[in-house]
């Protein structure tokens, strides 16, 4: 017998939490099909085996702390995590790095303080940077995107990942890498020589920051987060670009266009920052939240020694998420006001 | 001192008040060098050292010091072992010396150090004092050097690589490939690795403790069989 008095009105939200993670999880697979048509199919396994190894260490995990794994786990929050990190890992990564980052995620990134809602970094950034310094051969080696290179096809894929064979002919520089790596030319110079480049971002990047944004876009639509972070973000990196444009010399760092869509831009934007828990809270903090992950990355991926800087920028604003929040507390309604 | 004291200093400086894991001093030396087990093993002689002759001298001078002037003599005592200590890896063990490089002189400003010259050393007599040294500075060693190994067996797949840098040409064989790793695995190395391993350390630690206060309560409350419970007819079974 339930001794709850419950009053009306009975509104009902489908905000639950697997309600989230599921719109979450529909919402990038835009990216994800882009990104296997472009690159092939290896994003797609990545996604896949990082799953069942997320779900895996997860059930173990809360088993041993004495929760419930089966909640856990059907909250689909792993799967969250999981996905965004497989996402960012480059395609045809070798399964050792693969379940390192998943592991890392899971048990450094979330389960160590205590689960869903106590962590205080994104988990999935946690296991991406986590790699990103241990092996950065692995990590920056992306394939070349279709209409390049020749993209492998699934037995190819599966024997790429599981037996370790090289993939060094199909791999090449992202766009961002390039820009990195050749600061004597002009940008006009690159873009004649590297074919894989493009204005608007690159051959396949920019039509997956296209799909990100769709899928973020549709996100926002169902009211899943609020638009500040992710906007905030996008202006403030498109006003560092134009800020930091010159026109395309060899010192600049491409314009405000080349840095929305190439990279990890919308994705970021939309799948990443927009995590509630080790984000800003309130409305205000997540517009400082977001342009501050802006200029951030802004500022490492021109002057930085990393090419993209997204899971950096994200991590170092999670630390400052609760003194933002210190500063923009909303006022409670009736108190505070005028001086009088 | 009786002996239950020595049994008390021992516990204390090997576990209940460990000094990096739980009095979390000195964490600077503790994250800085441990990337390796020579390194370690190298500071953790050193500061073992610093803190035998600190603790000595400062009980020795105790009823001469004042009290208002005691952590600048404290500080010169300390500084001078650590001089000492210098000079002696200069000559011995040069090429270590090179690579702990600034963590040498810095034992001076470590807490563990003047924390014990002024929690126990002054208080007490010579012989408890250098005991005292001793444990707190094995204490410290251990974590140093478990440390150390944890990392370069997890960074490089190796455990006691260089060990010629502290014992001789002869100890160049000790290196043992405990498995073999094509890519190593770098955080565990830099930086960041040493903030999470000690912070797995920390937690293993306090869940033994747990466990073990968890399993002396249930002993204690569990009744002895026929024994009468009080204040109610019958017996346990």
């Amino acid at each position: 017998m339930s001794l709850l008095k419950v009053t009306s009105p009975h509104a009902s939200g489908q905000s639950r939490v697997s309600a989230v993670m599921r719109d979450v999880l529909v919402a990038t697979l835009p990216g994800i099909l882009v990104l296997t048509g472009y690159f092939g199919p290896g994003t797609l396994v990545n996604i896949i085996f990082g799953g069942l190894i997320a779900v895996a260490c997860e059930y173990a995990i809360v088993a041993l702390r004495g929760r419930d794994p089966k909640v856990a786990v059907a909250d689909l929050s792993v799967l969250v995590t999981s996905t965004l990190l497989c996402i960012a890992l480059p395609p045809y990564a070798p399964w050792w790095l693969i379940v390192i980052g998943v592991l890392t995620a899971v048990l450094l990134g979330k389960q160590v303080f205590g689960g869903l809602g106590y962590n205080p970094f994104n988990p999935a950034m946690v296991g991406y940077v986590v790699l990103l310094i241990s092996f950065p051969v692995q990590m920056s080696a992306w394939a070349s995107p279709r209409g390049l290179a020749e993209v492998p096809g699934l037995t190819d894929t599966f024997r790429h990942v599981f037996a370790s064979t090289t993939i060094d002919a199909v791999t090449a520089a992202t766009p961002l890498d390039l820009l990195r790596q050749n600061t004597g030319l002009l940008f006009k110079d690159l873009l004649t020589g590297s074919p894989e480049l493009t204005g608007w971002g690159g051959i396949g990047w920019f039509e997956t920051n296209l799909a990100f944004l769709l899928g973020g876009v549709w996100l926002l639509y169902r009211r899943v987060f609020t638009w500040h972070a992710p906007i905030a973000m996008l202006a403030a990196l498109a006003v560092c670009a134009l800020m930091g444009y010159d026109g395309g010399s060899s010192q600049s760092g491409g314009s405000a266009l080349f840095h929305l869509f190439s990279g990890a831009t919308m994705f970021a934007a939309f799948f990443i920052i927009t995590d509630p828990v080790s984000s800003a809270v309130s409305n205000k903090g997540r517009l400082v939240f977001g342009a501050l992950i802006g200029v951030l990355i802004y500022l490492i991926r021109t002057l930085g020694n990393y090419p993209d800087a997204v899971a950096f920028a994200v991590l170092i604003l999670n630390f400052c998420a609760p003194f933002i929040d210190h500063y923009t507390q909303p006022k409670v309604y009736g108190t505070g006001g005028r001086e009088s | 001192m009786s002996s239950t004291s020595y049994r008390q200093l021992t516990l204390n400086g090997l576990w209940k008040n460990n000094p990096a894991l739980v009095q979390l001093l000195g964490l600077c030396p503790l994250l800085a060098v441990t990337a390796s087990t020579v390194n370690a093993l190298g500071l953790a002689a050193a500061t073992l050292f610093v803190l035998v002759v600190s603790n000595t001298s400062v009980s020795l001078i105790r009823s001469l010091v004042s009290d208002t002037i005691r952590l600048p003599v404290f500080v010169m005592i300390i500084a001078a072992a650590v001089t000492v200590t210098e000079l002696l890896m200069q000559a011995y063990s040069y090429e270590l010396y090179q690579i702990l490089g600034i963590f040498l002189p810095l034992i001076t400003t470590n807490c563990i150090i003047l924390g014990r010259a002024d929690a126990f050393a002054r208080k007490n007599a010579l012989p408890a004092a250098l005991y005292d040294g001793f444990i707190m500075g094995v204490g410290f060693g251990a974590v140093l050097v478990l440390l150390g190994a944890i990392r370069e067996l997890l960074g490089t797949g190796a455990l006691f690589a260089d060990m010629q840098l502290l014992f001789g040409a002869g100890a160049e064989s000790w290196r043992w490939q405990v498995f073999n790793v094509d890519y190593p695995f770098l955080v565990a190395i830099l930086p960041p690795g040493a903030f999470l391993v000690t912070g797995c350390l920390i937690a293993l630690k306090n869940q033994v403790d747990t466990s073990l206060e968890r399993r002396a309560k249930a002993q204690a409350e569990a009744p002895v069989a026929g024994s009468k419970r009080v204040r109610v007819t019958g017996t346990v079974s």
